[in-house]
């Protein structure tokens, strides 16, 4: 961690992006998986989720190749991998693949990976994130549907509303896409409040769903 | 450039002694019955008595001096010693007197209250024993590690253990001290239901989306995994920890005592209830219908049973199943029809009833191509190679329960939702109330409800060493940890001054550490011994990666050095090598702490050059290309 009483050798070490080995000692890159004169497994250092799961940073997130990043980086760097090693090489395998559990987890939803963008984007923007609501007609759509919802009788009933609830998902999630592309962060966290609404929607029809099969 | 000495990839160093003649086992330690199984490669084996008994009943008895017999021996001594004999305590791992005492009317334990100063886990009276659920299964834990020696024909100290996905984190350490007892060091504890998924995966080649469901003697898990090229990723899971085959014996052995007459009843006579009720069960899974015979306190009764009405007894139960089968999959995000196959493990899963109930819900035929009853074992046991040997399949689980952390009001404040992949940490910031005040508590619960009570609790952490500030100054960052093994840690560091506040665990249910090295000291046939072997095995391994380490220096830097500090260098690796050759632990610790000092001036030199290199934005190999060029 760097804490206020660093020296300046490590300061210098810091600004070239360098760190020493826990293992070997000599040079390592600070956001390297691997050292790669000794191979041991180095801490995960301070990443966003984008660069460590090896992707662009941007709303549009192709989910197979998603999983595939998160799977080759787990393959890595799972503790499964570490079960005989050293207590050191393990507690650091449980960090890293803590870390890439987090990002794997933030960037499959779009909502979430709109809420972190949003973060990643607009700190000076929005500080207090998208959690306001103030979009009365948001509120009153939502509400109706809820009702109309709790009167479905039947799977086919349900489905409407499912079916519903997805698509205008869809076009939400595609009308963000183009507000990232556009840098109109403001416009993303209205939307991503928006997101958040219909993906609880859609969370309850599917429920309703399931205790009608 | 040139290599100098042979390194090994990230992940393919070989494991020290696991060659073939030292085999890590797999251990599906059930409630009835457990299973032990090993693989070499990727060929899983399980491993049977001389009679190729595949299951050793969960049931130990013991004798007045203490020592026990574990097996089929000790369920044929449970008609005529029941005082002596002691099974399905697998229900009773990481559990209080209290959740006992509901269990009670269904299982006949003599409950002991915990003593002073004993942790609240329950303790129970076998022969005049007072003896916790670890120590039990510790003692079937040995007898499962004996027959794979016996088997194999080498000690066998490392193991894979399934438990149930839905088993908490206090049914999780128990099961963890328990392997301790029994001097078997865990390389993992894997989710039954994941284990059966990887044993399907790898032996019978399945891909695309599996569910399985697992109805053994004591507990339901069921899982939705996507299986594909050797990834197997847990989507969601669940289940109930005390729903199983026993909760059949017992709804049979009320109906057969609610047809005769009978008095207040020993848990002796309870337990031969039991046991026929059981062989009722197990008859009608093939047979339509049967008649048993029930001799208690000299009276005897003659009880018929038809499948229609075993049926009937049991629904309610497999109707539970049924109900979370469909929770786990809107957890997963999946329909019935996006199931490609649904995989049946444990005892209970040839019940015609319950097949008939899980393929209507996914609306297909369910699979039961490998033994239910041996499949998680193999699975263990691939797995148990898989971690000690190396391989390329990934086994992605998730935590089965939320975990929180009790709030104002007795409410529970969710930190870590229920399924999601682990390891994971999540973090969580505190104040203090009051001036000056350099301590707080911290309880931890797991489970789904509102309110506190209602949930398990795991353990009240106590911080300590908060630095003295005034109130709601202080930012205490707490960070709940769950490891690969579903296991939760907790850390806390004081924000704004970087302390680290000391952690103390009390766990709920737990064994705290004392009486665990009270426990390990009684069992001394294991201790001592097994204490040095591991401290000496953990430095080898540690002088091992050390070694590596320098070698890779050496052979990728050493041209920073002269001659002579180079041989210098090499002179400590060998000896530090020919000390991890012998059992000197004492000469393998002086020889890693020899080669830290003496590649010291190496370490700073290389950090110098890979600074200035950095810094320069100058790639190294053409520096050096020009330096040997010139």
């Amino acid at each position: 961690m760097d804490g206020p009483d660093i020296s300046a050798e490590e300061q210098t070490a810091n600004d070239a992006g360098v760190i020493a080995c826990w293992s070997c000692k000599g040079p390592v890159s600070r956001v390297t998986a691997f050292c790669e004169t000794c191979g041991a497994v180095q801490p995960p250092g301070q990443a966003d989720h984008f660069f460590r799961l090896g992707l662009e940073r941007s709303f549009d997130v192709d989910v197979e190749s998603l999983d595939q990043h998160y799977f080759d980086m787990q393959r890595h760097l799972h503790p499964d991998r570490f079960a005989t090693r050293s207590a050191q090489e393990k507690s650091l395998s449980q960090q890293q693949a803590t870390a890439i559990n987090d990002a794997y987890e933030t960037l499959k939803e779009p909502l979430k990976r709109a809420d972190y963008l949003v973060h990643l984007l607009g700190v000076d923007v929005l500080p207090e994130g998208c959690n306001m609501v103030n979009d009365q007609v948001l509120l009153m759509e939502t509400m109706e549907m809820r009702e109309a919802l709790a009167q479905a009788e039947t799977p086919e009933q349900v489905s409407v509303f499912s079916d519903r609830a997805q698509a205008d998902i869809k076009q939400c999630v595609e009308q963000l896409s183009t507000l990232f592309k556009d840098d109109d962060i403001e416009g993303a966290c209205k939307l991503t409040t928006r997101l958040k609404y219909l993906t609880k929607l859609a969370e309850e029809t599917r429920i309703h769903q399931m205790k009608l099969i | 450039m040139a290599t100098l000495l042979q390194i090994h990839e990230p992940g393919e160093t070989p494991a020290p002694h696991n060659s073939d003649d030292h085999l890590a086992i797999g251990i599906d330690l059930g409630t009835t019955n457990s299973v032990v199984a090993t693989s070499s490669a990727g060929n899983p084996e399980v491993l049977r008595d001389d009679d190729g008994q595949a299951l050793v009943p969960s049931i130990v008895a013991y004798a007045p001096d203490g020592s026990c017999i574990v097996g089929g021996l000790a369920r044929n001594l449970l008609l005529d010693r029941p005082e002596c004999v002691v099974g399905s305590v697998k229900r009773l791992m990481g559990r209080g007197v209290e959740d006992v005492k509901s269990l009670a009317g269904v299982l006949p334990f003599d409950i002991e209250p915990p003593g002073e100063g004993e942790s609240g886990m329950v303790r129970l009276n076998v022969a005049g024993h007072k003896l916790t659920p670890v120590k039990i299964s510790a003692d079937i834990l040995s007898a499962l590690k004996e027959r794979a020696e016996e088997r194999l024909g080498h000690v066998v100290d490392q193991a894979v253990i399934t438990v149930p996905a839905y088993f908490d984190d206090g049914a999780r350490t128990a099961t963890k001290d328990a392997a301790k007892l029994a001097g078997i060091e865990v390389l993992r504890l894997v989710n039954e239901p994941t284990a059966a998924a990887l044993a399907y995966g790898l032996d019978k080649g399945a891909e695309g989306i599996y569910a399985v469901y697992d109805l053994g003697g004591g507990t339901f898990d069921v899982s939705i995994l996507r299986m594909e090229k050797g990834v197997f990723q847990v989507l969601a899971t669940g289940g109930d920890a005390a729903l199983g085959g026993d909760d059949f014996d017992h709804a049979i052995a009320e109906h057969f005592l609610s047809e005769r007459e009978s008095g207040d009843l020993s848990a002796s006579d309870v337990k031969l209830a039991l046991m026929t009720a059981r062989l009722a069960k197990e008859c009608l899974s093939d047979s339509n219908k049967g008649e048993w015979v029930l001799d208690i306190d000299g009276v005897t009764s003659r009880h018929e049973l038809e499948r229609t009405t075993f049926d009937t007894l049991i629904d309610e139960f497999v109707v539970r199943t049924l109900v979370i089968c469909k929770t786990v999959m809107e957890d997963a995000n999946v329909m019935p029809g996006e199931v490609k196959g649904v995989v049946l493990v444990g005892g209970s899963t040839r019940i015609p009833l319950v097949r008939e109930k899980v393929a209507g819900l996914f609306g297909k035929e369910p699979l039961a191509d490998i033994n239910p009853d041996e499949v998680v074992a193999v699975g263990a046991a691939l797995q148990a190679e898989a971690l000690s040997v190396g391989s390329d399949t990934l086994l992605l689980d998730v935590t089965p329960l939320s975990l929180g952390i009790e709030t104002m009001g007795g409410l529970v404040e969710k930190i870590i939702h229920r399924n999601t992949p682990i390891p994971v940490a999540k973090a969580q910031e505190f104040t203090t109330y009051t001036d000056g005040q350099t301590a707080m508590a911290v309880h931890a619960v797991q489970g789904e409800r509102e309110m506190v009570d209602d949930n398990r609790s795991l353990a009240r952490f106590e911080l300590h060493g908060i630095p003295a500030m005034t109130a709601g100054a202080a930012r205490i960052r707490v960070t709940f940890a769950v490891d690969a093994d579903g296991l939760l840690t907790v850390s806390a560091t004081e924000d704004t001054t970087g302390i680290e506040a000391e952690v103390a665990v009390k766990p709920s249910y737990g064994i705290d550490e004392e009486e665990m090295a009270q426990m390990l000291y009684d069992s001394m046939k294991h201790a001592r011994d097994d204490m040095e072997v591991r401290l000496l095995a953990e430095s080898r391994v540690e002088a091992g990666r050390n070694l590596n380490a320098v070698s890779a220096a050496l052979s990728n830097d050493g041209h920073l050095l002269s001659d002579t500090e180079f041989n210098e260098i090499k002179a400590v690796v060998q000896q530090l090598e020919e000390a991890t050759k012998g059992d000197d632990r004492d000469a393998i610790t002086a020889g890693a702490e020899q080669l830290e000092l003496s590649t010291k001036a190496f370490a700073e030199k290389r950090m110098d050059r890979g600074i200035r290199s950095a810094l320069r934005g100058v790639d190294v190999d053409a520096l050096d290309e020009q330096a040997s060029k010139g």
